[in-house]
């Protein structure tokens, strides 16, 4: 453990913006990307039980 | 093995299979990702020369790895469906674009906090960055090019020509740093001598390297799930599908 207390972690040495911006940028970005895969799914499965998946609407 | 892997070719039969493997990926990433993010923040020690500054690099270096990587795959995919007329070929580097270039964007926005403390400037127009940028680029326009065409057949082929000859930017990203002056450091780690960093750096940064190498499989199948659902609305085995009687 190389951290003498929480404030010294989050602090980074002074870097904290560097760190935690690039550490949680990503972490933004997966969440993102997983919540509009799953809204993509569903719009689909909504979409196919309502036309039958006919393009063309519903019967 | 009496394994048909052709089988697979069919969006029907990858369908279920790719649901199957993919929360298993996303799970081993997140266990991954965990134990990596535990010895890059509290096990690997401080840096003599950047302090802790340097800790970016366990979100950098996978992001900038898995950018080309996908990046090969995806051409890769393409190269399949161009010479064997595969359909699910084309769907999988679709799917794949989006997370390859989140990977980009992840990479360049990473490194240029980095850049900052280190060189003292956000960004350099020099040879590694740069290609880094057109990488993201290119990721873009085979996006925007596949939606641009209407005839899905046509976009899938266009888009495919347009990523193969993307592909020659990926060794430049590569080797910039060795064929370059450049500000960026040369690789720390290669196939040719010993790792240039401490041995716990190294296995923190590997192993958030194979988290980010395992989301991007989960989130390429949950991905070409969707495809897959979108291109076969029509056919009876998506109506057929439990989930779909919504």
């Amino acid at each position: 453990m190389s951290w003498d207390s929480p404030q010294a972690f989050f602090a980074m040495g002074g870097y904290a913006a560097y760190v935690w911006g690039s550490y949680g940028l990503a972490a933004v970005c997966i969440a993102v990307e997983l919540w509009l895969l799953r809204r993509r799914r569903r719009t689909l499965l909504r979409a196919v039980g309502r036309t039958g998946g006919r393009r063309d609407g519903p019967a | 093995m009496a394994l048909n892997w052709w089988k697979y070719a069919a969006p029907q039969t990858f369908y279920p299979l790719s649901g199957r493997l993919a929360p298993w990926f996303l799970a081993l990433a997140a266990a991954l990702a965990a134990a990596g993010l535990y010895i890059g923040l509290f096990v690997a020690p401080t840096d003599f020369q950047q302090g802790e500054s340097y800790r970016i690099i366990f979100v950098h270096v996978p992001a900038a790895w898995m950018s080309m990587f996908m990046y090969v795959v995806m051409a890769s995919w393409c190269a399949v469906g161009l010479a064997l007329g595969t359909r699910l070929s084309f769907m999988m580097a679709l799917a794949l674009a989006p997370t390859g270039a989140m990977f980009t964007f992840i990479a360049l926005w990473s490194g240029s906090l980095w850049g900052k403390p280190t060189w003292g400037t956000w960004w350099v127009w020099d040879a590694r960055l740069t290609s880094e940028l057109i990488l993201l680029f290119l990721y873009i326009g085979f996006m925007a090019l596949h939606a641009a065409i209407d005839d899905v057949r046509r976009a899938d082929r266009a888009a495919a020509l347009l990523a193969l000859v993307g592909v020659v930017n990926v060794p430049i990203i590569y080797f910039s740093v060795k064929w370059w002056n450049t500000l960026h450091q040369g690789a720390s780690v290669s196939l040719t001598r010993a790792p240039s960093m401490a041995a716990t750096m190294l296995v923190g940064m590997l192993i958030m390297a194979l988290a980010a190498w395992m989301y991007a499989i989960a989130a390429s199948l949950y991905r070409v799930r969707s495809i897959i659902l979108e291109r076969e609305a029509h056919a009876d085995w998506v109506r057929q599908l439990p989930e779909a009687s919504v």
